[in-house]
């Protein structure tokens, strides 16, 4: 039996003043993927960045797999996250360089891992390519093949196929799937794409001006929301 | 004497192993590289810690660095010649008119110019890299580590123009060095001797060296800068 990768407890995060998240209650369960969806300034990327422990937040208490977590958290903990930025910056050299780095940091022996990230992305003939010379879904690839390689125990994306041909989408999609059959990795995806979300996520959240309205197993979700903003967002209205 | 035989003489000096120039080539190298180190071991890291992070009075600081980056080498000179001078604080180190005394008056030079570039450097790294590198797991000293990689443009022309300002310079060394031949007498101060002494060919000659140093220096480092190993920082 699998238990929650996360447990949020009345968290809030307030900036300069103004609250940009505000959540009463949220579990993330182990092994899922969890999708987050909403219009822009609901609060995603936020709620990302303190799953990521990249910033403490404001009150209220974050449980990781049931270890109260403490701002800023231990460095052997913070590693077990990794995150897919919206707009990902590889860092200067091959793509091989990028994808050795996170377990050069970890000082992991990364040959074999580095070779089997390649192939599996379909990256091999780019190995030795230059990282700032790559198409936007090579460089989108390269980026979850980097968050990938020290293999995480959860992994978060946000909007990692925004502007994507539907071929790279596919192939991002697929990984992500594979991913989730491997079972070992939980998944937390902030997408605008409601059909991505349908077709990834076990579960969906919604957010709305920082608040979760709305938080369900995908079918019930997108088939019979509680929330009539919910079921507008799913219609493809506009919510505000 | 024409300019053509100066040079000629020149080429003839530097041909034939004059004795006094190589030793004067030789404390040229000594002091410029351990300024130099020192500048650099001091100005890249207190320019990483300025840049990379957020304090009341940074804005002044960084003012100040940059006007030191200005900083006129006499003056510099002359306040570390007051320090080192027998009534000076540093008096007790005996080490005016000795090359510590033309390193430290260097590094003093130089430290502006390495930590202001590197600043310079690092601000031109896009700000959200550090956040990702966190992300994926570096702790806060691979996280500088990383952005000095990345900012490495910034941080070679910061050393090279540390280098640039050491090996240019003439006052603080003639100063607190005072040019005693065999012991503190460096090109450029050697170059200012033999020009007054109407030693054109000798003057040219050691011109011609240190335009040789400061030219096969900027190769090496920028040959460095586009080796792939320094450029992953593997």
């Amino acid at each position: 039996m699998k238990g929650a990768a996360y447990d949020l407890l009345g968290v809030t995060r307030v900036y300069d003043g103004r609250r940009v998240l505000s959540v009463r209650e949220l579990a993330v369960q182990e092994g899922e993927i969890l999708a987050v969806v909403g219009p822009n300034g609901s609060g995603k990327s936020t709620l990302l960045r303190l799953l990521n422990f990249l910033e403490p937040c404001s009150a209220g208490e974050i449980t990781y797999f049931g270890r109260r977590i403490e701002y800023p958290p231990p460095l052997d903990l913070r590693r077990e996250v990794t995150m897919v930025f919206q707009r990902p910056i590889l860092i200067n050299g091959t793509v091989r360089d990028n994808l050795a780095y996170p377990l050069r940091l970890r000082s992991l022996q990364n040959r074999d891992r580095v070779e089997g990230l390649l192939a599996q992305f379909g990256l091999e003939r780019l190995a030795s390519a230059s990282a700032r010379k790559l198409s936007v879904g090579e460089y989108q690839r390269v980026a979850l093949a980097r968050a990938l390689a020290a293999f995480p125990r959860v992994l978060l994306l946000d909007e990692p196929t925004a502007n994507l041909d539907p071929y790279s989408v596919a192939l991002i999609e697929g990984i992500v799937q594979s991913v989730r059959a491997a079972g070992r990795t939980t998944q937390v995806l902030v997408t605008h794409n409601v059909f991505q979300a349908k077709r990834l996520a076990d579960r969906v959240v919604m957010l709305l001006e920082g608040d979760v309205i709305e938080a369900g197993n995908t079918r019930h979700f997108f088939d019979d929301p509680r929330d009539p903003r919910t079921a507008a967002f799913v219609r493809g209205e506009m919510v505000y | 004497m024409t300019f053509w035989q100066s040079l000629i003489d020149a080429a003839r000096l530097l041909l034939t192993g004059y004795p006094e120039l190589w030793r004067v080539i030789g404390l040229t190298m000594q002091v410029t590289g351990s300024a130099l180190a020192i500048s650099a071991v001091v100005g890249i890291p207190v320019g990483a810690a300025i840049a990379l992070s957020r304090f009341p009075g940074r804005h002044l600081l960084v003012t100040v660095l940059y006007t030191g980056m200005g900083l006129p080498p006499v003056v510099v000179g002359l306040a570390v010649y007051l320090f080192l001078s027998r009534r000076g604080p540093l008096g007790g180190l005996d080490w005016l008119f000795t090359p510590p005394a033309m390193i430290v008056a260097q590094a003093i030079i130089a430290f502006p110019l390495v930590a202001g570039l590197t600043i310079a450097g690092l601000e031109g790294v896009d700000p959200d890299l550090r956040l990702q590198l966190r992300s994926l797991g570096a702790s806060q000293a691979q996280v500088v580590r990383a952005l000095l990689v990345e900012a490495r443009g910034g941080v070679l022309a910061a050393l090279l123009a540390g280098f640039g300002g050491i090996i240019s310079e003439v006052g603080a060394a003639m100063l607190v060095g005072g040019n005693i031949a065999g012991q503190t007498r460096v090109l450029s101060t050697a170059i200012v001797l033999e020009t007054r002494q109407g030693e054109f060919a000798l003057a040219v000659a050691m011109g011609g060296v240190l335009l040789g140093l400061a030219f096969g220096v900027n190769a090496l480092l920028l040959g460095l800068e586009r080796r792939p190993n320094w450029r992953t920082g593997r």
